[in-house]
């Protein structure tokens, strides 16, 4: 080493301070350094931190919207909000859990089943996450428990806001219903109000074509929060924008009536007016409640809808495609008389009538005699058309078909409709690859065959019939009349056609019993009746089983002689036309005799068991015992086999 | 002025205690504010503590040198001791246990090591004689007086007052004339070891308090929660705070031990750089005065324990500062005079006492060797 070996006390003084110095230097260094980065902390990186701890304090919760409403024609309600009472429970705020509890149950009646869920779910429950009790509460039971909440502590009763459809299962195919989002609606559009409790989208129908103009703007409302997200108070609280409402051509007190009319059987009616193409009537029986889908539809409920042999599922009047049957015989004339037949011209029906070889048969075996168009169209003879089908031949049929609004797609603001067939040779060539025959045209000409129609595009085709103009039905409510265009049919020719469509019902005709209970209203109609199966099982009447019943259509308008409304009804395996024309009488005479058109339906529903609610009920309550009987069953059996 | 009052009050370090009073109430405010505007359950404690240490310090400040440097190794022995009986009572609670419950007080051992460590260092270099610092009889003692509490306070495992037990006693041989190259060479050393004794040496959760403070971002909810919560206080209180019981990070909870080590970010969170800087001129304040008792000191044995006593403070400053800004990962020191907690005030008031007593009697000339 190069220092001497002894170093003194006063060397040490010296190094002492010196190194005191040094030290008393850093502790400087240091000092400066932290006021920098404290500096650097909360002045430069001020604002991010100020972000950081505003986005801790603050919580938003989103406020659902309240949906626009859908409105009728007159603004009568067909779905609106309902208010909603809920009663959550607050695990953090509990005092006493068994007794709140208990006494909740207790105030709402709460089966023990939901009992157990809500203690099993208590259990799980972070502390400050509110456990749903029950929704869908009325008022009494709201106000039950709001004014015992001072002995309540933990009990929470809101109010929000639900879908609510009055008509019930009159209206569910058409505005279809409303659902929590799932999750692939999520991964679409990743907002957080879908996963907010209580919000809903439109999942079907209506609801679901004009989801963006009836959502709605969800409110906020911000609250401070704790780190372990108990809230200390409400920032501030932006309401919600309720949807836009959106009016409907329907008139809702007709598609009500119209859908309890139908009763017990499958069917379809559509009732149009004739001035605007407005359609006042979409109805399809039978059909689900678009209320319970909104609240969630249960598992059995479900299950019997989807296992009922009349599909309530389906909307029978847009999806459903029946052959037409005779109801196409005025749009034959038609084009019988636009390719230049007499009416006069007759041919001798003796009931049946050889075609190639084989035998056409007329729904009358014993014959109509001699038959000229008219008597063609109110007898609904099918020799006549038999005939001349064949001497005018399938194009100008097609083409009459066509113009008429059959086969045709309808600018419809529906998910889907299935528009059907209009056959013709070109079709017939491109779909089965033969050349088409003198046994087709006899065929399509009786509504039969390849031809298919919803009933829809029936009461479209009434109604040009009535007008000669090329109405185009519509849903959505447009108050400006827009001038609508003729189909450029010889108005003689129409002239005929109505007056013998009239004659069917007021005159000589197959409808007598559709004659409307109303003085000065003259109903025109056409009957039809549509095979399922070939006539080897004989007529499908009503002797046999149901699913081969021979399909009953109507289609008319009225006032006969000024037309204002044109109807379709369709009755799926109704046994025949007769099944048809009377509640097609009925629906017309609602829309000009209110109080008379009920009568004849009270009497009717006394005798099918209750309006559609009070018959869904006891089906749903029979189905709900079968099944129970099925599982008890099945219980045993597995017992007994494990004996 | 001086005649109206008795020349024992008199004589008392006033501009000294007034420092202490200044920062003691602004802890005191801090905390008031931390439990929602409440004495109750630290700010009225807090200040009570305060005071009964202060009277003890100053009654310190009446013994002599002398008295200290009897006291130096009975004390450090005893304090071993006791370090022992933690680890024994531990072993049988079975966990970590740092606390000694005397039943009217619980004593944390490893805290008054912090003190005892500088006594028995600087009455070792003091005892030693001058010719005898740069040889290798100057340091194994050392690492002797090192080695047994340190083990003992790892155990426990105590990670932050282990450093800081080491520092103070390296800080007095430093002092002590040790050649340099020793501590350079340390300091080379310790960068070469450290990552082998982060990887061998320490304990899962401490390597994740270390790798945390690396990237406390990247585990925002786990254990970089609180260096995170605690820069977003600091942060979001800016230049002048958000004001006086306005912090919504610590009463709302969001802050975790915004009454104990992170008490700076409760601070600046309602008064700012402003409340920063005024803390840390305090702290700067105090440790000159420390300094200035080391320099002014006359015997070896008062300048080395003076200037130890008044580094072992600044540790915790530093330590702490660093820590709650984001600088050091979480070990769990106490930031003096405004974190909430009796065993580390009294460990800061002893060593404040000691430093008063030697402010007082700074000694004659020379020294045993002299």
């Amino acid at each position: 080493m190069k220092q001497p070996k002894t170093i003194s006390s006063a060397m040490q003084t010296l190094s002492f301070s010196r190194r005191a110095t040094v030290i008393g230097g850093l502790q400087i260094g240091v000092g400066v350094l932290l006021a920098g980065r404290m500096a650097y902390i909360s002045v430069a990186e001020n604002e991010r931190y100020k972000l950081l701890s505003e986005s801790n304090r603050v919580n938003l919760t989103l406020v659902p919207p309240r949906r626009g409403w859908l409105v009728d024609r007159n603004g009568k309600p067909i779905a609106n909000n309902k208010t909603d009472f809920r009663v959550d429970i607050i695990p953090d705020r509990l005092r006493d859990k068994e007794k709140t509890v208990a006494t909740v149950a207790e105030l709402l009646a709460l089966d023990p089943e939901e009992l157990e869920r809500i203690n099993r779910e208590l259990e799980q429950a972070s502390s400050f996450q509110p456990v749903q009790v029950a929704t869908g509460l009325d008022w009494e039971q709201y106000a039950a428990v709001s004014v015992r909440l001072p002995d309540l502590p933990g009990v929470s009763p809101r109010q929000g806001f639900s879908r609510n459809y009055p008509s019930g299962p009159a209206i569910g195919h058409l505005v279809g219903y409303v659902g929590t989002a799932s999750a692939e609606d999520y991964k679409e559009n990743p907002d957080p109000i879908l996963i907010t409790p209580g919000y809903k989208i439109g999942k079907d129908g209506l609801e679901k074509i004009f989801e963006d103009r009836l959502q709605g703007k969800p409110g906020a409302k911000r609250v401070e929060v704790t780190a372990r997200g108990k809230i200390v108070r409400e920032l501030s609280t932006r309401p919600d924008v309720p949807g836009k409402a959106l009016q409907l051509t329907l008139d809702v007190d007709l598609q009500e009536y119209a859908a309890r009319r139908l009763g017990t059987q499958s069917g379809s009616v559509v009732v149009l007016d004739c001035l605007s193409g407005d359609i006042l009537t979409m109805t399809s029986m039978p059909s689900f409640d678009p209320n319970s889908f909104s609240d969630g539809i249960g598992v059995t409920e479900y299950g019997m809808l989807r296992e009922d042999d009349h599909v309530p599922l389906l909307d029978k009047s847009l999806k459903s495609l029946f052959p037409p049957g005779s109801t196409v015989k005025p749009m034959v004339a038609l084009s019988f008389l636009e390719a230049g037949l007499s009416p006069d011209e007759s041919v001798n029906c003796n009931g049946g009538l050889q075609v190639g070889n084989r035998r056409f048969r007329c729904w009358k075996r014993g014959g109509h005699g001699r038959v000229d168009m008219a008597k063609g169209i109110y007898q609904s003879c099918d020799v006549y058309f038999y005939h001349f089908a064949q001497k005018i031949g399938i194009n100008p049929i097609a083409l009459m078909a066509n113009r008429l609004g059959l086969g045709q797609k309808y600018p419809l603001p529906v998910l889907s409709q299935f528009y059907g067939t209009v056959p013709d040779p070109a079709w017939l060539r491109k779909k089965y690859d033969r050349e088409w025959q003198a046994y087709d045209t006899v065929n399509t000409t009786i509504g039969q065959g390849y031809m298919l129609v919803n009933p829809t595009q029936l009461a479209v085709m009434a109604a040009r019939i009535a007008t000669g103009k090329n109405i185009i039905p519509r849903l959505i409510l447009n108050k400006k009349k827009a001038p609508i265009d003729t189909l450029n049919i010889d108005p003689e020719h129409l002239l005929y056609v109505q007056k013998a469509m009239s004659d069917v019902v007021n005159g000589p005709g197959t409808a007598g019993r559709a004659r409307l209970p109303i003085e000065d209203v003259k109903l025109a109609g056409k009957t039809g009746t549509a095979q399922v199966v070939n006539l080897d099982f004989g007529r499908g009447g009503n002797d046999v089983a149901w699913k081969y019943r021979d399909h009953g259509l109507f289609i008319c308008f009225a006032p006969y002689d000024n037309p204002r409304y044109a109807a379709a009804v369709v009755i799926e395996h109704g046994g025949g036309s007769s099944s048809a024309y009377p509640v097609a009488r009925d629906v017309l005479t609602y829309l000009y005799d209110r109080e008379k058109a009920m009568n004849v339906l009270t009497d009717l529903e006394k005798s099918w068991g209750g309006t559609i609610q009070e018959r869904m009920d006891s089906k749903m309550a029979a189905y709900r015992a079968k099944k129970n009987l099925e599982k008890a069953m099945a219980e045993n059996t597995d017992a007994g086999a494990g004996e | 002025m001086s005649d109206f009052i008795p020349a024992p009050i008199a004589q008392l370090p006033w501009k000294t205690i007034l420092l202490l009073f200044v920062m003691a109430s602004f802890g005191f405010i801090v905390l008031y504010s931390a439990a929602g505007g409440s004495l109750t359950p630290w700010a009225g404690l807090h200040m009570g503590r305060f005071v009964i240490f202060l009277a003890m310090a100053v009654v310190m400040s009446r013994f002599n040198e002398s008295f200290w440097k009897t006291m130096a190794f009975p004390t450090y022995i005893i304090i071993v001791i006791l370090l022992l009986g933690v680890e024994l009572i531990g072993a049988v609670g079975g966990g970590s246990q740092r606390w000694l419950n005397l039943g009217f007080i619980r004593l944390q051992p490893s805290e008054m090591m912090k003190v005892a460590i500088i006594l028995a260092v600087a009455r070792f270099y003091d005892l030693l004689p001058p010719s005898q610092i740069r040889t290798w009889g100057a340091i194994w003692p050392l690492f002797a007086l090192l080695a047994l509490p340190c083990a003992l306070i790892l155990l426990q495992p105590d990670l932050g007052t282990t450093i800081t037990v080491v520092a103070g006693a390296l800080t007095v041989a430093f002092l002590a004339g040790l050649p340099l190259r020793l501590f350079i060479g340390g300091a080379a050393a310790i960068a070469i070891l450290a990552p082998i004794a982060y990887f061998f040496g320490l304990e899962e959760y401490q390597q994740r308090r270390v790798t945390t403070f690396l990237n406390p971002e990247n585990d925002p909810l786990g254990s970089g929660y609180h260096i995170s919560q605690s820069k977003i206080a600091i942060g979001s209180g800016g230049l002048f705070g958000k004001g006086f019981m306005n912090g919504t990070q610590s009463h709302l909870d969001y802050l975790p031990e915004g009454h104990t080590d992170f008490v700076f970010a409760t601070m600046a969170e309602e008064w700012g750089l402003f409340g920063g800087i005024l803390i840390l001129f305090c702290f700067f304040l105090l440790f000159r005065w420390g300094l200035g008792v080391a320099m002014k000191a006359k015997t070896r044995f008062s300048q080395l324990t003076a200037a130890g006593l008044t580094v072992t403070i600044f540790f915790y400053v530093a330590i702490n500062l660093m820590m709650v800004m984001g600088l050091a990962p979480v070990v769990g020191i106490p930031l003096p005079f405004l974190s909430h907690g009796g065993s580390s005030m009294m460990t800061i008031m002893i060593c404040v006492g000691i430093l008063m007593s030697i402010d007082r009697h700074p000694g004659r000339e020379g020294g045993a060797f002299g």
